[in-house]
């Protein structure tokens, strides 16, 4: 029966039963790194898609037979050792011993050939490389070969790739499926295993160390060197609200904000607890974008005004502001890198509206609307549209500026209707720099017409330069080309670059090890206490 | 009264089969196209048309439709074009959240309206009066993300008595399954009480003016009897349908909430997929909404016989 006495004693030891139960008792033994990504994983083939996250879904658990480094130099990675023969033919490659699969199978040279014919078939740079490629025979079960049908100096450039899509080695098995398939096997050979038990798109994804994996003895250099997982899980927490994403990081619920936006930045800068995390000194790269099918773009000359018409800082001015986060830059190939240079580029990019309004004169430019696709919804895009419509108004262009969601400018710049019938003239978007490096590699310069992409520029000495790049194996001629290449652009005009920014990361103090690279990377980094 | 709830059981068919078609074509009226998403930006015309074809949208909207149509009447909602997975399953993973965070959200919402409805009536005029009135009116006008900014900056940030985000399931701990719902309910739960609170007033206020509450006064019933036993049960009937209201209105409004505060649940899957047009997830999370919407008025109808023995069906 109750009475007052029982109640009494037991109430307090309810209440403290319940309070124990709200005291956060870290219990875990492992250190767990708690991070948030820009985004949320949804697609886990790295070689079907060459959406970001999911490229550095694939740095976590593959690995690459090449890398690159923080010089920007092509390093072996899970190859030992490789040769070239005298006649530039044939390329030779011996894997480390001792590399395995995440179910414990060791990595054979088969496992590569697939894995290479796999990627060589979806990507761009995979696909020119592979035009080369007469065969890739297996030696032994470490060394396999690429035979070419002419010398190419990009068998190494593509292997080491650093950005989507990035040439990843797969089990022969997984690799097998078809390009247009996704993978359903996420077994790699990489630093961290995949937890997909515990994957929850939307939530978040986890990986734990692959304690078997074999590190190369050099320290980390961007994406090259040794990889050392120091923690033994990381997460990825998926948080939709930045606001949200910085309150936790100050609270110490998570370690590290791959991308907090830029007026967030001077909040995190202030806070005791937190640092700045500079991990992708490249940058990004602004670019607008025409279709060269749509009347008036279709016209050289129309399209060359725009040169004069636009100038990066008020690009950069408007959506950054801040000029610790961004740079102008003339040159096409990304300042900073070995194939960076202004030649060509003497007066354009510095709005000289006068040399626009003429260029459009002397084109015949009849005062057509010029449809500029704008979206709304993505941060670092949304002052982009407004800027150039400005701009191209003081140049003498009509401008019909719409606004839009990115999915649906997504499925818009993929139609060749004409603008006023849901087609479009341009819109602008944003290229990782890593993706920018050469000719081959930058994707707005593919003019091969139909086969290039959205906007599809027709030009066939673009397309002889990117060949002839593909096939040089000197740096010094591949820089001649590349500049070429520029000098070309300037009169064929494919799309404008419109300066580089960045965006550095957030982390707590007791998280370090953090690798400059490309792409935001887990390995090398350790965490102290909470 | 079996017969009733057979009726209206029966009446929830077409007006499923309404929601089905308007979804389904609003979905295809919208701009974007979902196999561009999914193919990436490096991706070719020819890339996009066999991830077109590979979904099915390249056939007939009609013959998509009956073909969709067919499946979900054999209980398969198909699968994600982005997760790959069955969106039943992905469902399943974010109905928790978001029912917890419901169920957390009325509870508190009534909890605390309909004490503070009753005395607002009680005291009519009264400071007490203004005071719930005026927080009603501020807990309509202050939009829901400011109210959870607020409390993430007060509970979280200053003093770190709660966590910032995320969800616990109860599988993982009471406590922190608590924990972790009660800034999310807190913030939700404002509008809600103002709603209430209001309709309680207004409708205990009716009720005490009639006769049986002097009645019962003269009979000498303490206060306290006298408003919960005869002014609010009397006054329900208004307070119920309110409620049944709010927790149809709840499935929208934790779509900001779960966003705020980093919530795994059915409100931000329906974001996610309206915004990568991922229309499987996006016809069947709304299919669940609209016979949640049905079910609940039901039960806010089936509930009025009971409070008040006059209403028969």
């Amino acid at each position: 029966m109750l009475n007052l006495r029982s109640c009494k004693l037991a109430l307090p030891t309810t209440v403290a039963a319940l309070v124990a139960t709200f005291v956060m008792v870290n219990a875990e033994a492992q250190t767990t790194l708690r991070v948030v990504k820009h985004s949320d994983l949804k697609i886990v083939d790295p070689i079907w898609t060459t959406a970001y996250i999911t490229r550095d879904h694939g740095y976590m658990i593959y690995d690459t037979l090449f890398a690159t480094d923080a010089n920007n130099q092509i390093k072996p990675q899970m190859v030992e050792k490789f040769d070239l023969s005298a006649d530039k033919l044939t390329y030779t490659f011996t894997l480390r011993s001792g590399l395995l699969w995440h179910d414990g199978k060791p990595v054979t040279a088969e496992d590569c050939v697939a894995s290479i014919k796999r990627w060589g078939a979806k990507d761009a740079m995979g696909q020119k490389m592979m035009s080369f490629v007469k065969d890739m025979p297996v030696v032994d079960a470490g060394t396999f070969q690429i035979v070419l049908s002419a010398p190419t100096g990009l068998v190494l450039t593509a292997l080491g790739k650093p950005s989507s899509a990035v040439p990843f080695m797969m089990p022969r098995r997984v690799a097998e499926t078809s390009p247009n398939e996704q993978i359903s096997d996420y077994t790699g050979s990489g630093p961290f295993v995949f937890k997909k038990d515990e994957w929850k798109p939307g939530d978040k994804a986890v990986y734990v160390k692959f304690d078997k994996y074999k590190p190369r003895t050099e320290p980390p250099s961007g994406l090259a060197g040794g990889k050392v997982a120091k923690v033994d899980r990381v997460e990825w927490k998926v948080v939709a609200d930045q606001q949200t994403a910085v309150n936790a990081l100050i609270a110490g619920e998570i370690d590290f904000i791959e991308q907090p936006s830029h007026d967030l930045l001077p909040i995190l800068r202030n806070e005791s607890s937190i640092k700045l995390v500079d991990w992708n000194p490249l940058g990004n790269q602004y670019a607008f974008r025409f279709n060269t099918t749509a009347k008036p773009f279709d016209n050289v000359k129309i399209r060359q005004a725009l040169l004069y018409a636009f100038n990066q800082e008020d690009f950069l001015q408007a959506t950054i502001g801040d000029k610790q986060y961004y740079k102008t830059c003339k040159a096409l190939f990304v300042c900073g890198t070995p194939l960076a240079s202004d030649k060509g580029m003497d007066g354009l990019l510095e709005s000289n509206f006068a040399k626009a309004q003429a260029l459009l004169k002397e084109a015949g430019y009849d005062g057509t609307p010029i449809v500029l696709m704008h979206s709304t919804d993505l941060q670092v895009l949304t002052n982009l549209a407004p800027v150039a419509k400005s701009l191209m108004e003081k140049a003498g262009f009509k401008v019909d500026m719409q606004s839009m969601d990115w999915q649906t400018l997504v499925a818009r710049r993929a139609k060749k209707d004409p603008p006023t019938q849901g087609g479009w003239h341009a819109f602008i978007t944003s290229w990782v720099s890593a993706d920018i490096l050469n000719p081959v590699s930058t994707a707005f310069l593919n003019s091969s017409c139909d086969k290039a992409l959205f906007g599809w520029p027709c030009d066939a000495q673009i397309e002889k330069l990117r060949d002839d790049f593909a096939r040089e194996t000197d740096p010094a001629r591949q820089k001649a080309i590349a500049e070429a290449v520029q000098v070309r652009w300037t009169q064929y005009p494919t799309h404008i670059h419109l300066g580089q920014w960045y965006q550095p990361g957030a982390s707590r103090k007791n998280v370090d090890g953090y690798v400059v690279a490309p792409a935001s990377v887990f390995w090398n980094i350790g965490k102290t206490g909470k | 009264m079996l017969a009733y709830i057979g009726r209206r059981l029966l009446a929830t068919l077409p007006v499923m089969a309404v929601v089905a078609v308007f979804v389904f074509s609003m979905l295809r009226l919208t701009p974007g196209d979902p196999a561009s998403i999914i193919a990436g930006a490096a991706a070719t015309s020819q890339d996009i048309v066999l991830i077109r074809q590979k979904l099915g949208l390249d056939r007939p909207i009609v013959s998509q439709f009956f073909i969709w149509l067919g499946h979900v009447l054999s209980g398969d909602f198909g699968e994600s074009f982005f997760y790959k997975k069955q969106v039943a399953e992905l469902i399943a993973d974010r109905v928790g959240p978001t029912l917890a965070l419901a169920t957390l959200t009325m509870a508190l919402s009534i909890l605390i309206s309909v004490p503070l409805g009753v005395v607002a009536a009680y005291r009519q005029g009264t400071w007490l009066d203004r005071v719930v009135m005026g927080f009603s009116v501020l807990g309509f006008s202050v939009p829901v993300f400011v109210i959870g900014y607020a409390l993430i900056y007060v509970f979280s940030i200053r003093l770190n008595w709660l966590p910032v985000q995320g969800y616990q399931p109860i599988s993982g701990g009471f406590g922190g399954f608590v924990q972790r719902l009660i800034l999310p309910s807190l913030t939700l739960s404002v509008i809600y009480i103002a709603l209430i609170a209001r309709i309680t007033r207004t409708s205990v206020l009716e009720v005490l003016g009639e006769d049986y509450i002097r009645t019962a006064r003269a009979k000498g019933l303490t206060n306290r009897v006298v408003l919960m036993r005869h002014a609010l049960r009397n006054a329900a009937v208004p307070i119920v349908t309110v409620v049944g209201l709010g927790i149809a209105l709840l499935i929208g409004g934790v779509v900001v909430t779960e966003s705020v505060f980093s919530i795994p649940g059915l409100g931000r899957l329906t974001v996610d997929a309206v915004l990568a047009r991922d229309y499987p997830t996006v016809q069947a999370v709304i299919l669940l909404f609209s016979v949640t919407y049905v079910l609940i008025n039901l039960l806010v109808d089936v509930a009025y016989p009971l409070l008040d023995p006059r209403i028969r069906y």
